[in-house]
Formats: C-alpha cells, structure tokens, sequence
C-alpha cells in the first residue's frame, strides 16, 4: 500500500512540477506577445543581450562538436555500410541523423550546459541576495523583467543553432566522405540535399523550438525557487541542467512519436 | 487630485494615516509569525520596529511592502487595502514606496548609476539626459557622487547600503523602508546611515519606517517605536515612552539582559511557546 503511495505522491509531485514550467512559460508569454499591447514594456535589447549570450557566443563551441559529431555519425554508418557495399549512402545517413535528431538534440545539450545553468545561476543569485525582492517592492515584474527576455532569445536562438548545427555535422560527414567514400566535396553535399526532405528539417526545428522552451523554463524556475544561501544556487544550477536534460529527452520522444504516426498516413 | 501632483503625475494629498495595520496575522507553512498586529503611522513620522531575532519584524517589514500576503487582517497603505486591490494597483502603490534591503539587493550586473537610473527608466518617460542628472542628484544626496560607473562589487558595504538607499530615493517615495540599515556596518559608517536618515526625515518629511535592533541608533532615529516579540506588538509608544516603560520584556530589551538559563527542556519548550507578554502595560492589538 505504501510503495503505491509513494508512486502517487511522485507522480503528483512531477504533475506539480510540469504545472509550475507551464505556468512560468505561460506568463512569460504573456508578458511576450499580450503585454506590450497592454502598455507593458516589451523588452527588446534586455532579450537582444541574451540572444547574444545564448546563441551567438555557443557558436565556436557548438561548431566544432556538431563538426565531430557528424564524422562520428559517418564513421559509424560506413561501418555497417560497408558490409553492403552502400558506401556511397553515407551521405544520406549523415544528413537525416543530424537534421532529424542529433542537431537538435546536440545543440540543446550545449544550450543547456551554457544557458540553462545560467539561467538558474543567475536567478538564483538574484533570489538569494533579495534583488528579485527589489524588482517587486519597485513594481518592476520579475518574470517580465528577467525571465520573458530569456524566453524570446532562446524560442529566436535555438533553431538557428540547430540549422548551423545540422550543416556543421552535414560538413563533418563531408571529410569522411571525401577522404574515405570517393566523393567529391560538391557531390557530397549534393546527396545530402537529396536525401533530405523540407520535412526532416522541420521536425527537428519544431522539436528545437519545444527544446528551447523546456530549457529557459526549467532554468529560470530552478533559479526562482532557490531558497537559502550560495550552496543553494549550486544546487538548483544542478538540479536545472539534470533536469533539463531529462525533460529535453522526453519531449524529444515525444515528438519523435508524434511525427511517426503522423507521417504515416 | 489635480492640485497636488508630483512630477510624475502621482497624487499627494493624501493625509489620513499613511499606514495603517488592522489584526495583522502572516504565516509561513502552516505556522503562524504574526498574530494579530495593530497599529497606525502618520505621514512623516518615524517609525522604528525593534525585535529580537525570530520576533517576526523583518516578516512584519516584508508584509508592508507586499513581499508577504497577510493570512488575514489588513494592511492599509495611503487609504488603500494593500492585499486586496488588484496587481497593479498594488503597482501604483510601490512607485512611492522605497525599501533598502538589509544587503543592499543592488543589481550585480548593473553599475550604481543604472541601478538607480532602474525605476525612472521602468517607470516614467524621463528623456535620458533627465534621469542621469536625477541619478546624479540622488547619489550625491546618500554622499556617493561620481559613483555612477562603479559596480556594486567595486563598493564597500557602507557604500553598497548608501547606493541603495539612492535607488529606493529614485522616485521621491512618500514612504520610505529600512531593513537593518546598520547591520555588519562599523559604528562610523552606521552612524552614517543614521545621518542620513535624520536628513531625508528633516528634508523631505517622509514617513520613515525601520527595523533594526541597534538600540543607539533606534533612539536616535525614532519618533515612535514599536516592540515586537513572538509575533505580538509587546510595546508601541514615544522614545520618552519607551525609556521609561516598566513591562518586563521591554526593560529586558533596553537593558539587554540575556534570556534566563534554560535548565531544563521543559523550561524551554514554556519559554517558547509562552505568550509573548504577561501585563498588558503599553500594548496594543490584543488577539489572543
């Protein structure tokens, strides 16, 4: 009876959880898109600041492990290729992996290692030190002041990371396809594009687009529930970047799901 | 309305109490930390709050200033019930209430001058060259001009405290809050901080409220005190009123005897959940 208990007060637990992500991205909405009209401050060049940090300064770091990535990918499909003598697939199995799944999938795992602790450790610190008191005792509102901006630089940054993250791993496929599999650089990426429908693009932006939000939302809670003292900051950044990475996952399953059985008909 | 506007187009002419507790109760998770505080503050009195650790002050200070939501009772600000108008309405209220936080709370990534600069960019239409000179000006009344470029990090704790109190000055509040304005500030630099509220009392007859258990400093500030202990009002009256009181919890604060050696646990858990006082000498807002 008590372990059916316990598995009750969890899933409740994790209800609660997903509620409070929800809730937070809803008024961080709301301060985004209804705001403004309402003669509340959209602001711009806060959310242009984080734009940069999130997305423009992730660009070296995520250039060169998508480059990787997509080597690795195509390593690992020559292998089996090989057997078959379908090397020349490659190309195809590099492009559809890393549009359809690893590029968003990697690039909201470096979004989450950069942004989302710092998301959770800047709030946090804010928290613990009265300044998100502050904002409220001078009628400033902390979502729309500190948590809205972060909202609109991720759901604007992290499809554009995907997109330069696919072409990255496209790119890196491209050494192992012209050094190993006889193809010339143009007649590499060529296949490439064949291969690719506008579809496979488009899953994998719609599923970074969710990642984007999953990633802020989390972030910016964990900073906002942070009570306590400077330990307590260390472990809500811990608690969002593991909790993140789980929350990434799922809605990456999905939305995987949700694709396959919507394309099948 | 019209005949008294400040230049942020704000109504001044309101002269009933400008605060006003009625059965204050605040709880934390189920426990109860105020239990039922009354009392009233007049338009540019000075108001200090003292209470021994645990007392419920800073609970109290945080519910005045709407960071906490009462369980019931009432808090009246500017003859608005604070808990029970809309957010923002409640907005409204805060533009003309300043509260410098224990720490300072000074935004980390924002120089002095932009942390000050904060509300009147959030708040008004001031063209910028308006809010640097008002920015100017109420740095240079906590004694901090020059500062506008420096970092909060880059500051001292007196400083730090001193640049916080210019941004709670940002939009000219008709109420002004203190938390432990003198904590971990050396006896000068605290000193300090008293001068400068005895000069924004004289200068600006603003209604001043603090908390604080610095007893020099309390006495040297104060119009009227209040005494806190447990979550009850224990003593409310003048300084004059307050030396010379003769309830026991009130002479054991001023006099600063410590709490009697608790010999066994039994005495202990008395002590703790004993009222919070035994006469009725001075006391007001009675709920138990």
């Amino acid at each position: 009876m008590e372990f059916f208990g316990k598995i009750g007060s969890s899933v409740e637990g994790s209800l609660a959880y997903v509620g409070s992500l929800t809730m937070l991205a809803g008024r961080a909405a709301y301060f985004t898109f209804i705001g403004p009209f309402q003669g509340k401050p959209l602001r711009f060049q806060r959310a242009v600041s984080q734009a940069m940090e999130a997305g423009v300064r992730a660009l070296p770091i995520l250039s060169l492990i998508t480059f990787f990535i997509g080597l690795i990918l195509a390593l690992q499909a020559a292998y089996e290729l090989k057997r078959f003598g379908a090397i020349s697939f490659v190309a195809s199995a590099v492009a559809l992996s890393m549009t359809r799944e690893l590029g968003p999938l990697i690039t909201a795992v470096i979004v989450i290692g950069r942004s989302g602790s710092a998301f959770a450790a800047e709030l946090g610190t804010m928290k613990v030190s009265e300044e998100i008191d502050a904002l409220e005792t001078m009628a400033i509102n902390p979502v729309s002041f500190l948590v809205a901006p972060k909202f609109i630089a991720m759901l604007l940054m992290l499809p554009c990371l995907t997109i330069w993250a696919n072409f990255m791993g496209i790119l890196g496929g491209s050494l192992f396809g012209v050094a190993q599999a006889d193809f010339t650089f143009p007649r590499y990426i060529v296949a490439s594009l064949d291969a690719l429908f506008m579809r496979d693009v488009l899953t994998g932006l719609i599923k970074s687009f969710m990642f984007g939000a999953t990633i802020t939302a989390v972030g910016c809670l964990e900073g906002l529930n942070t009570t306590g003292g400077a330990e307590q900051v260390g472990r809500s950044t811990t608690r969002a970047v593991v909790m993140s990475i789980f929350l990434v996952i799922l809605v990456d399953l999905v939305f995987t799901m949700l694709f396959y059985f919507l394309g099948e008909h | 309305m019209a005949a008294a506007a400040d230049i942020f187009g704000a109504d001044t002419s309101f002269d009933g109490p400008m605060i006003s507790l009625r059965n204050l109760r605040v709880s934390y998770s189920g426990r109860e930390i105020l239990h039922g505080i009354n009392f009233d503050v007049q338009r540019g009195e000075t108001l200090v709050i003292l209470g021994g650790s645990g007392s419920g002050k800073s609970t109290l200070l945080r519910t005045l200033v709407g960071l906490e939501k009462p369980t019931s009772g009432e808090v009246w600000i500017r003859g608005k019930n604070f808990s029970a108008i809309s957010e923002s309405d409640r907005d409204e209220i805060r533009k003309r209430l300043g509260m410098s936080f224990q720490g300072g709370a000074l935004f980390g990534s924002m120089t002095v001058g932009e942390n000050v600069a904060l509300p009147l960019r959030e708040h008004t239409k001031l063209e910028d060259s308006t809010v640097e000179i008002m920015v100017r000006l109420k740095l240079d009344q906590v004694g901090l001009s020059g500062f506008e470029d420096f970092l909060p990090s880059q500051l001292s704790g007196g400083m730090k405290k001193r640049a916080a109190v210019a941004r709670a000055l940002a939009m000219d509040p008709e109420i002004l809050f203190f938390d432990e304005p003198s904590a971990g500030l050396d006896p000068i630099i605290a000193a300090g901080i008293d001068q400068l509220i005895l000069e924004l009392k004289k200068a600006f007859h603003m209604t001043i409220i603090v908390v604080t258990h610095e007893l020099a400093s309390a006495f040297l500030i104060a119009d009227r005190m209040v005494l806190i202990n447990k979550g009850d009002v224990v003593a409310l009256g003048t300084t004059e009123e307050m030396k010379n009181s003769k309830h026991p919890r009130v002479r054991q604060f001023l006099d600063r005897i410590p709490e009697p050696a608790v010999a066994q646990e039994l005495d202990y858990l008395q002590m703790l959940t004993e009222p919070a006082t035994k006469s009725g000498e001075g006391r007001q807002g009675k709920s138990r």
